[in-house]
């Protein structure tokens, strides 16, 4: 058994795997300065910096930071026809409520909601939620929060086909400024329309050259097909991939965090659009490309002030290396 | 920014040099054993007492337990700063006095006794004269009902043991006859002048029960009944059978009063026990040692209430330290971080079986509650009262169940701490809603696992000699958390998660 472990201990290490512990350790508290994580951990702050600077984000429609405001959603959301509602603190996905049609039921009264998995709620349903929200369920530490209502995003047509429900996601991982890793999630019937890889989504490791997929995984096996739609995965190629690496770059610049996890979508109308930064993006992304990240990290550990370089130069550099 | 590593390896060697030197010491100068080894058993009791002072001169006199039937008065000491202390005899009784010329405010005082169980230790008491009381000496109902039940007794006993073991059963069938009597005089009294008139010796004692880590308890009065000139046996006024005499000290057992205190108002006293197991060889260098000087560094030195609060939370490093390992080294997921060493700590009231059939019981009742409640959209913080409530009330119900069933075990289920039940229930329940179940058995499973480890360490009789006893091992553990934060190898079932990797090569 202890031979067994350590054997493991080195093939891991032999392939550059980053632990949660290096990671923590090394790179977030090491590279991620504490007084940048409100940046972040807020969305609603990130949305802001993301509107100073320019760079594409979904519509707000909607604040609610107080009780009192709830029972007043139904007003706005009513208008909408799909939407999704945030904590603004949120971590990991938690507490997000994507809402794809809204409707009057029948008797004209009241108003019903389709979530992706296409089962209907009632406005009660989606005010509980909010008032979750507002009282910290989702945040961080159960601080008190506040709930975001945003436009619900139009995938780009090319990827849609991909995913089986939901928005496919693309997260990039930046280190100093330089993308070092990417992959593609995609919701399917496994995963109830979410998009979060534990919960059984598909993972595809992407090229940070050209934006093809390499690889692709599902609860950590390797899968050819995409279960749902039987469309081969390794035909993937995501389109506009400049633009994200510029936008994914972009973002390190403005947050400031070293080490960080941009999540991005293509929609259909916006294009390249900011969904949310993460200051502790998960580990997952190196089962997906079938690599570890410590190689890469390392190169770029060891380059001079690679923050200073131009957006051209950290793009060349990527390209070359990864 | 900066991290140099080298501080961080300082601080920990310092730590781990300078708790090694302490717990050392510890051994050496105080003779402390490092295993627990062959022991005897060392009850500290200690009697607190409070006042109020008025401003006048004060004098507090307090009967003094002395070395009795299986067990040995070791070695007594008194905390009383400013106060004159004489050991006296008064009336055959030993008692301390203090005395003050201004006592002013509330006051404490403390006596402390260490007592050695040693069942071979016989001493003679002498038997108390028969006196009519006086309780039956009037003629009126209640003396003629008291009689009654002891005529009924007598009837259906043989000897003092079940004169005694009869008479109470009568106290106990009769609630008419004993409510009466009641009202005139408690039932140890009545009892005592029944059984005296019966010809059986027998005196009214107060005892303090011996367990360890009992804070704040009070004397129960108990009989003592003469068999002989000099062999008594004890009987609880209320169950009528003898009793267990080693976990039992007789306090006050000389027909004497036990708090007298002039000068001062609102006097009480509390009584705290302490289990120690000191090896042989200190008892008896224990025993030729004058009264106190203890210049040790030491938890030992406290009040005993403080000291038995202390046996406890020196054990909380152990878990703090076992859940470190379990979250960086190993990768378990628990629920909350720390959760687990509350859980463990409860755990160690509850007695393992019974805490973890209780924990498993209450959060799966509470998950349907709370599965409910979430149909009648309520807001956060009023649900989570919510179900803190439900829990105090399924908390009861148990208790009241299992004390029907004749099960005590149950009733310790209360120990739980009841927020962080509640809590739980709440966070699981939203993990079930957004990751399913699979998720929440493996953090309950996980915490479970952890507290139980935390709990098997926490009850280890080594564990616990060793932290209680050398207070520098505190900072040696503290150096091990400080080297587990710059851990940044893989965890354990990293290794297995990313074995995916690894395979496909």
């Amino acid at each position: 058994m202890g031979f067994f472990l350590w054997d493991r201990w080195h093939q891991l290490k032999g392939m550059g795997v980053l632990g949660m512990n290096r990671r923590n350790h090394h790179y977030i508290g090491r590279y991620n300065d504490r007084s940048l994580y409100p940046l972040v951990d807020n969305k609603l702050n990130t949305k802001q910096l993301a509107l100073e600077f320019g760079v594409s984000t979904p519509k707000l429609i909607a604040v609610v930071d107080n009780q009192h405001d709830v029972p007043r959603v139904g007003i706005i959301l009513g208008k909408h026809k799909g939407f999704c509602i945030k904590p603004a603190k949120g971590s990991g996905g938690k507490g997000i409520l994507v809402i794809t049609e809204s409707r009057l039921a029948d008797d004209g009264q009241q108003l019903q909601f389709c979530k992706p998995s296409g089962e209907w709620v009632g406005l009660a349903y989606v005010q509980r939620h909010i008032s979750n929200i507002l009282a910290g369920l989702f945040s961080l530490g159960g601080a008190t929060d506040v709930a975001m209502v945003e436009t619900l995003l139009v995938p780009n047509k090319e990827l849609a086909a991909f995913s089986f429900q939901g928005v496919p996601d693309i997260r990039v991982i930046v280190f100093r400024g330089i993308p070092v890793m990417a992959m593609m999630r995609l919701a399917c019937a496994a995963s109830h329309g979410k998009a979060n890889l534990h919960q059984g989504a598909i993972g595809v490791g992407l090229d940070i050259h050209s934006g093809e997929a390499v690889h692709a995984v599902q609860n950590d096996h390797r899968i050819e097909l995409h279960p749902d739609t039987d469309i081969e995965l390794n035909s993937l190629f995501v389109p506009h991939w400049d633009e994200l690496l510029e936008l994914s770059m972009a973002c390190q610049e403005i947050s400031g965090l070293g080490y960080l996890g941009v999540d991005l979508v293509i929609d259909q109308h916006e294009g390249p659009t900011l969904l949310e930064l993460n200051a502790r993006p998960g580990l997952s992304i190196q089962i997906a490309n079938n690599a570890g990240l410590i190689p890469r990290l390392s190169a770029i550990e060891s380059l001079n002030k690679p923050e200073l370089m131009s957006r051209e130069a950290k793009l060349a550099y990527a390209r070359e290396h990864f | 920014m900066k991290h140099n590593k080298t501080a961080l390896y300082l601080l920990v060697l310092l730590l781990v040099l300078v708790g090694l030197a302490l717990t050392w010491q510890r051994h050496n100068v105080y003779q402390v054993p490092w295993l627990p080894g062959e022991k005897q058993q060392v009850w500290s009791v200690e009697a607190k007492l409070e006042f109020l002072g008025s401003g006048e001169p004060a004098l507090v006199s307090l009967a003094l337990p002395d070395s009795q039937r299986g067990k040995e008065l070791l070695s007594e000491y008194t905390a009383s700063p400013g106060y004159g202390l004489a050991f006296v005899l008064r009336e055959g009784v030993r008692r301390a006095e203090w005395s003050i010329s201004r006592a002013e405010g509330p006051q404490t005082l403390y006596y402390r006794a260490e007592f050695t169980s040693d069942n071979k230790l016989k001493l003679a008491q002498s038997k108390p004269a028969l006196v009519a009381s006086p309780l039956l000496s009037h003629s009126g109902p209640q003396s003629s009902a008291a009689r009654q039940l002891l005529s009924q007794a007598s009837l259906r006993s043989a000897d003092e043991r079940t004169l005694v073991r009869e008479l109470v059963r009568e106290f106990n069938a009769e609630e008419q006859a004993v409510a009466l009597l009641s009202d005139t005089a408690p039932r140890e009294q009545w009892l005592q002048a029944l059984l005296m008139d019966a010809t059986v010796a027998t005196r009214i004692i107060s005892v303090l029960t011996l367990e360890d880590g009992r804070r704040r308890s009070q004397l129960s009065p108990y009989l003592q009944v003469f068999v002989s000139d000099s062999d008594y046996f004890l009987v609880d006024p209320y169950s009528g059978l003898p009793a267990d005499e080693d976990h039992l000290l007789m306090w006050e057992y000389r027909s004497a009063p036990l708090l007298d205190v002039e000068g001062g108002r609102y006097s009480r006293v509390s009584f705290s026990v302490i289990e120690n197991k000191l090896a042989v060889r200190d008892i008896v260098a224990q025993r030729h040692q004058s009264i106190a000087s203890l210049h040790d560094f030491s938890i030992h030195q406290l009040p005993l209430s403080e000291q038995a609060l202390f046996k406890g939370i020196l054990l909380v490093p152990i878990g703090v330290l076992l859940v470190c390992l379990l979250r960086i080294v190993i990768g378990i997921k628990t629920a909350g971080t720390f959760m687990p060493v509350l859980i463990a700590i409860a755990f160690i009231q509850t007695s393992l079986l019974t805490g973890l059939v209780g924990f498993v019981l209450i959060v799966g009742v509470g998950l349907l509650i709370r599965g409910y409640l979430s149909q009648l959209n309520l807001l956060l913080v009023a649900r989570i009262s919510t179900v803190i409530i439900a829990v105090i009330i399924l908390i009861a119900v148990l208790a009241v169940i299992s004390y029907q069933l004749g099960w005590s075990e149950g009733l310790k289920i209360s120990f739980f701490p009841m927020v962080i039940l509640s809590w739980t229930i709440e966070r699981m329940s939203i993990l079930w809603e957004e990751e399913g179940g699979r998720e929440v058995l493996l953090q309950v499973s996980g915490s479970l696992f952890t507290a139980v480890l935390a709990y098997l360490l926490m009850t280890n009789h080594y564990v616990q000699h060793l932290t209680f006893n050398f207070l520098g091992l505190q900072l040696v553990l503290m150096a091990v958390v400080l080297l587990l934060g710059s851990y940044t190898g893989y965890r354990v079932l990293e290794l297995h998660r990313f074995y995916a990797l690894v395979k496909r090569k």
